[in-house]
């Protein structure tokens, strides 16, 4: 170790490994429903595309992604919820990588709604 | 890149109750199922809740299971890791609502009131990958150290924050470096003291096994500070964990260029070689410990010249506890004004305590210097078991004292501790309820000093065996009351008159249980009693006729056949044959056997 760059160059590169095991729970919650259904319907490369991207981002320190289990609505997965704190649940729906790669860049980078894959939008409430 | 992290205690206590093959059923289910990309298996530290182990963390959603057995890994890894629901049945009872919701771990009882400084890391990183420490801010203090201050502002610091020697004597650490300094050699020492010794204080093993780095690097900066570049940790052979963690953690720092010469091309070097103590109490005393490094017989010698002047080979030295290192790096990086703005008085920042003794949860706590005992005692640890009413603490070990339920709201600090005749010492807490002998448990601490008196000086070495052949005659039963006189005068001739620590203090659990339990010791002289039916030969079991039905199940168990009686006839005890082993009363299904 010759420069503080360079311990500051290694702390970068573990911040998103370290921020998942930070106990503070304000910030942005992705989860995807992985119940057997979710799973059969593909939810698991969703939610590992989640989880890749907002460590790749650099957004792990405000967004956790975790799973949960069957939300009740079979035929709409895989679907995802994202709680925000002050602002109402999202629910996308029918998710692939493709799309989740979409809501991390402009939902969760930017903070605009992909307001075509939510449930509201397809006229479900 | 992985989607969740699980974290398994790799701690003592966690391994002694099986944690490494949950670890290896885990990594094994783990590839069965196909998760080997998704999911990765930490070893950590100590989490502290060791009554709970072994225990284990899944991240992000910091779900606590407790007690997991190899055979609930799957379910685990099916249920949790792949479908994401917590297997409630397995996650930490008090972390789970009456509705079923599961908590953060630091929403708590347990947790809820701890302030982790110290212990900041013991449970969250891998203690064997330096990276995971660099990357919680680890060795940014010693990179801040070494380019932006002078060791003067560095002393400044420590001095300011107000931390005290956390091993027990509570001397003031800034200024044991700022007494060394000045001193000018052609060769300084930096020491490290983890010859933990008191029986049931683990918070230093806790940390070198949890966070080693935290300690290489406060030492680097104690190095940087009083012009040192050489260290020794003087670490306990029974902590195989410990020093196998201190090696890979050594050699790791060593790797990244973190020890060694020209650290962050400051030009500064500093080394630090391992030493292991053969289990010797009284080498945790600083002046026997440096002796022990040296290689010769770990004996104390008299103070002047101290070890800031003439300590390791006759160099100027400083000697510093784990846990106090541990407190150093947060210090430097969050401020001295942050440290100091957590205790009371003249008690600044967190103490570790060892909870143990009858108490619910056992295992180790953080605490800001000046919290209630009662808070610890009731909130954190949950009180004692099966409803027994709390009767006295014991803190600081064998160099301690206790603190009866009366004091239960006193503020645990330095010197509130003091003024009760009290230590708080390296932070053992055993906590005692009413089934526990007062004048037993001095004679415990008693036979442990003097077994470890190491007999160089006469006080220590025939005041403490006196002392305990008086009390062995009080639980016997045949003590008198000028016995008690004569106990308390050695008790203070031992104190005044010892060498060392070991011996100035090894008086003290007599001191402070005749102060406030005198009447316990007074029941075993004058009435031959010991109210907590401890002391054996003091005990007597007898059968009550009325209730005895005559079914010989207390006479068959009885190993010394001292109970003798017709079937369907009333039993009779023989005194002189009863060796008070209690099992006949175990036994009994009438209730007929009582104990006085």
């Amino acid at each position: 170790m010759k420069s503080l760059a360079e311990l500051q160059a290694i702390r970068e590169k573990m911040k998103n490994t370290m921020s998942m095991r930070d106990e503070d729970a304000s910030g942005i919650r992705v989860v995807v429903g992985m119940a057997t259904c979710g799973i059969a319907a593909g939810a698991r490369p969703v939610l590992n595309e989640f989880a890749k991207l907002v460590q790749e981002k650099g957004l792990s320190d405000r967004v956790k992604v975790s799973q949960t289990g069957c939300i009740g609505l079979c035929q709409y997965e895989p679907i995802v919820e994202v709680f925000e704190p002050g602002r109402e649940k999202v629910t996308y729906i029918k998710m692939d990588a493709q799309k989740a790669a979409e809501v991390v860049e402009r939902h969760l980078e930017a903070g605009h709604v992909v307001e075509k894959y939510t449930m509201a939008k397809s006229g479900l409430k | 890149m992985y989607r969740s992290h699980v974290l398994i205690c790799g701690g003592t206590g966690c391994t002694s109750s099986g944690s490494q093959k949950v670890r290896a059923a885990l990594i094994d289910e783990i590839r069965k199922q196909g998760l080997e990309d998704e999911v990765n298996v930490v070893e950590t530290g100590c989490h502290g809740l060791c009554e709970q182990g072994p225990v284990m963390v899944v991240y992000p959603d910091s779900t606590f299971y407790a007690q997991v057995k190899p055979e609930d890994v799957p379910e685990i890894v099916t249920e949790h890791l792949l479908k994401g629901r917590p297997v409630t049945r397995l996650v930490y009872n008090e972390a789970v609502t009456d509705e079923g919701k599961v908590l953060s771990l630091n929403d708590t009882d347990f947790y809820k009131k701890q302030v982790r400084v110290a212990l900041r890391n013991c449970g969250v990183i891998d203690p064997e990958n330096i990276e995971e420490y660099i990357g919680t801010g680890g060795y940014q203090a010693l990179g801040k150290v070494l380019t932006e201050m002078t060791p003067d502002q560095v002393i400044q610091e420590v001095l300011d924050s107000g931390l005290r020697g956390r091993g027990g004597g509570g001397f003031p650490t800034g200024l044991k470096w700022k007494l060394c300094a000045p001193n000018k050699a052609d060769q300084k020492f930096v020491c490290c003291n983890a010859d933990e010794g008191d029986p049931g204080a683990f918070m230093d093993r806790s940390v070198l096994e949890g966070d080693p780095h935290s300690v290489l690097e406060a030492m680097a900066i104690a190095g940087y500070a009083i012009g040192a570049n050489q260290g020794y940790i003087y670490v306990r052979a029974e902590y195989p964990i410990a020093v196998k963690r201190l090696e890979i953690a050594i050699k790791q720092a060593h790797e990244y260029g973190l020890l060694g010469e020209d650290i962050f091309g400051t030009g500064f070097n500093f080394d630090i070689g391992l030493r292991l103590g053969a289990g010797a109490f009284v080498c945790g005393e600083e002046t026997a410990l440096m002796r022990s490094i040296e290689g010769k017989r770990g004996e104390p010698r008299p103070r002047p010249p101290f070890p800031a002047v003439k300590g390791l080979f006759d160099k100027p030295t400083i000697l510093n506890n784990v846990e106090t290192y541990a407190n150093i790096p947060e210090i430097i990086n969050r401020g001295a004004a942050w440290f100091a703005s957590m205790g009371v008085g003249k008690s600044k920042g967190t103490k570790v305590f060892a909870l143990g003794g009858t108490i619910t949860n056992t295992g180790l706590v953080e605490i800001p210097m000046g919290t209630p005992l009662r808070t610890i005692i009731e909130d954190i640890g949950g009180g004692c078991p099966n409803g027994k009413k709390f009767k006295a603490v014991q803190t600081g070990g064998p160099s301690g004292g206790c603190i009866p339920a009366s004091y239960i709201d006193i503020p645990v600090d330095y010197d509130h501790l003091a003024e009760i005749g009290c230590i708080i010492g390296s932070g053992g807490m055993i906590v005692m309820d009413e089934d526990n002998c007062m004048v037993d448990i001095a004679k415990f601490f008693l036979e442990f000093t003097v077994d470890e008196s190491c007999g160089k000086c006469t006080a220590c070495r025939i005041g403490t065996r006196r002392m305990l052949e008086i009390l062995e005659k009080i639980t016997s039963g045949n003590g008198t009351m000028e016995d008690l006189d004569k106990l308390e005068q050695l008790a203070y001739y031992v104190k005044n008159n010892s060498l060392c620590g070991l011996g100035q203090t090894a008086p003290n659990p007599v001191i402070s249980t005749l102060k406030f339990f005198r009447d316990e010791y007074i029941a075993h002289i004058v009435d031959k009693k010991c109210p907590a039916h401890v002391c054996k030969s003091l005990l007597q079991y007898t059968i009550d006729p009325a209730k005895c039905k005559g079914c010989t199940a207390c006479a068959r168990q009885c190993p010394a056949s001292a109970i003798s009686g017709k079937v369907k006839e009333p039993h009779v005890i023989d005194q002189s044959k009863c060796i008070k082993c209690g099992a006949c009363m175990a036994t009994c299904k009438f209730g007929a056997i009582s104990r006085q």
